[in-house]
């Protein structure tokens, strides 16, 4: 906290970092591209798109089989990246680093491995009120399957998680808490210590959706002391298709495999399979080796800068925008926590999202209209869909003014 | 404004039919209706007939959205009083068409309609404006159902 009070904005230097995205220099319906769905999916530096070029181009090879050179240096790039993961959220072992799609199967594969070979009919899964359908749906499916229940602790009108009630929900039949670090709709930043804290208190194991974290807030997986610990490459500037789940190795070790086939079995007979060691457990099928490479390359990148350095600029920077959006009439921003990281989510009086966003896109700037795969959220503040500006560590003052500039131009049009 | 695609888009009578919907009113007596639900926006509409035999003699809606949807539904409720089944499916076509900018529509038969010509430029709202529609076809066949515009390749 005391690091994060004395950094700087000017720490950062935000004209280099733009130039290593060359995704952020072009003209969108002939206006310079002011790229604020952060929160979707980021742009990508050169260095990520160079790691994914040079894999395909010079070292491309299956992981973890051949013996000649291609293989050996893709299973090393490969590997290598896991270590980055690792010390990119403090995790003590590569062996608790699953390579994933994403978050979504992150969430998935503990629902699918460790909730239905544990849990029975009665048991609840513990949510927040502001997951993504991300976190809400998998355990929806494991209660059609084997009888869980989903319990859903409330949020206040600012957004943050009613802790009490939090408290009051953890009860003799939670069988795991799973909740979202960073909300992707509103930006609140969740009390995952205390959330942490508090399960483990009752001895309920916790699942951390990190994928709105990542980009940006230092992730420790052993000071959260979480269980399990789920992000998005594409979301902390790499590639799609792959992410990471973080679990304990003791609550890996006793999961069953998620899915069958090859690279997850140590000797295979029609009579009998045995499995492979973590991760590999976890890991069936080639992976996608050139996304796992790309996102080592990303956090790299990231950790390169200085997570802390991204999160104090980041910080400002979304001061700045809501102190411009709020004076702006007639707009009421949803999601006002305390703690907020990166995104403004906003109505306009009389206007709707997909309006506001086709007028803003013809502008330059790109935001996401909608309901931000949280409908629950948007039920719960009684609108339809919000439009929501996401940041990243590239994005500027000058592009909120732009955002600015371009509200005043939808309320014009709308008046 | 400056961009010439948005106030193509966003023309007066389309504002205009978005800030006072005509017959923006759930009617006593219906003989038809149905739901509708974009689900990529939230939008709901429903739509309410009172036909006569073959004849629209009275249409309606209510429901919320956004400016091309509501202005879309309200146009379309003033456009098909009066007509037969028939001629409501031949301006659906002719309205589609207009809207996605294929095939040659002719704005003299579309009238008011030709408004949403604006919409070519726009792929990612077209189902915003067709909403209604559909919703409104559903009316005419009794589906019991709820209408959800991403069906709308089978609808078509």
């Amino acid at each position: 906290m005391n690091t994060l009070e004395t950094l700087k904005s000017t720490d950062l230097d935000v004209s280099a970092i733009r130039r290593d995205f060359p995704g952020l220099h072009q003209s969108v319906h002939g206006k310079p591209l002011v790229y604020l769905d952060n929160a979707a999916t980021t742009q990508k530096p050169t260095a990520v798109i160079e790691a994914l070029d040079r894999f395909y181009r010079t070292d491309c090879s299956n992981v973890h089989r051949g013996v000649h050179e291609l293989s050996e240096r893709a299973t090393k790039a490969f590997e290598d990246a896991r270590v980055v993961v690792k010390h990119f959220i403090n995790a003590s072992r590569e062996r608790e680093i699953v390579f994933v799609r994403g978050t979504t199967e992150a969430i998935n594969l503990v629902a699918s491995s460790y909730a239905r070979s544990r849990m029975k009919a009665g048991d609840e899964i513990l949510i927040s009120a502001l997951e993504h359908h991300s976190n809400i749906v998998p355990w929806q499916l494991l209660s059609e399957q084997i009888g869980t229940r989903l319990v859903v602790a409330p949020i206040s009108d600012s957004g943050e998680l009613v802790l009490e009630e939090f408290e009051r929900l953890l009860g003799p039949k939670t069988a795991l808490v799973s909740m979202a670090h960073v909300s992707n709709a509103l930006g609140t930043v969740m009390p995952v210590r205390e959330i942490v804290r508090l399960a483990h208190t009752r001895g309920v194991p916790v699942l951390i959706d990190g994928a709105q974290a990542a980009p940006h807030l230092a992730v420790d997986v052993r000071e959260l002391d979480c269980d399990f610990y789920a992000f998005s490459g594409h979301k902390v500037f790499g590639p799609t298709g792959i992410g990471v789940l973080w679990g304990r190795a003791d609550l890996l070790e006793r999961m069953p495999p998620y899915q069958g086939g090859g690279d997850m079995i140590r000797s295979v007979t029609f009579e009998k399979t045995t499995y492979n060691d973590l991760p590999y457990k976890f890991e069936a099928g080639t992976p996608h080796i050139a996304g796992a490479i790309g996102l080592g390359a990303a956090l790299d990148y990231v950790s390169q800068l200085g997570i802390d350095r991204v999160t104090a600029y980041e910080r400002e920077l979304l001061a700045y925008g809501t102190e411009l959006l709020r004076a702006i009439p007639g707009l009421r921003l949803i999601g006002t926590a305390s703690e907020k990281s990166a995104v403004l989510s906003f109505v306009l009086d009389g206007i709707h999202p997909h309006d506001a966003g086709t007028v803003l896109d013809r502008s330059g700037i790109a935001v996401r209209t909608g309901h931000h795969c949280a409908q629950p959220v948007m039920a719960r503040f009684d609108i339809p869909a919000t439009t929501r500006a996401s940041l990243a560590f590239y994005n500027t003052k000058e592009e909120i003014d732009a955002l600015a500039s371009g509200i005043r131009r939808v309320q014009e049009l709308f008046r | 404004m400056t961009d010439i695609d948005i106030q193509e888009l966003y023309q007066e009578l389309i504002l205009d039919h978005s800030r006072r919907p005509r017959n923006f009113r759930r009617p006593d007596g219906t003989t038809h209706q149905a739901e509708g639900y974009n689900p990529l926006c939230g939008d709901r509409v429903t739509v309410y007939l009172q036909m006569d035999n073959d004849v629209v003699s009275d249409a309606a809606f209510q429901g919320d959205g956004c400016a091309i949807s509501k202005a879309s539904a309200s146009l379309m409720t003033e456009s098909v009083k009066g007509k037969t089944r028939a001629e409501v499916e031949s301006l659906f076509s002719r309205f589609h068409a207009a809207a996605t900018g294929s095939g040659s529509a002719d704005p003299v038969c579309l009238g008011k309609l030709a408004v949403f010509s604006g919409l070519r430029g726009f792929p990612t709202r077209v189902k915003c404006a067709t909403l209604a529609w559909h919703t409104l076809r559903a009316a005419l066949e009794q589906k019991a159902s709820l209408v959800s515009t991403e069906g709308e390749e089978t609808l078509q």
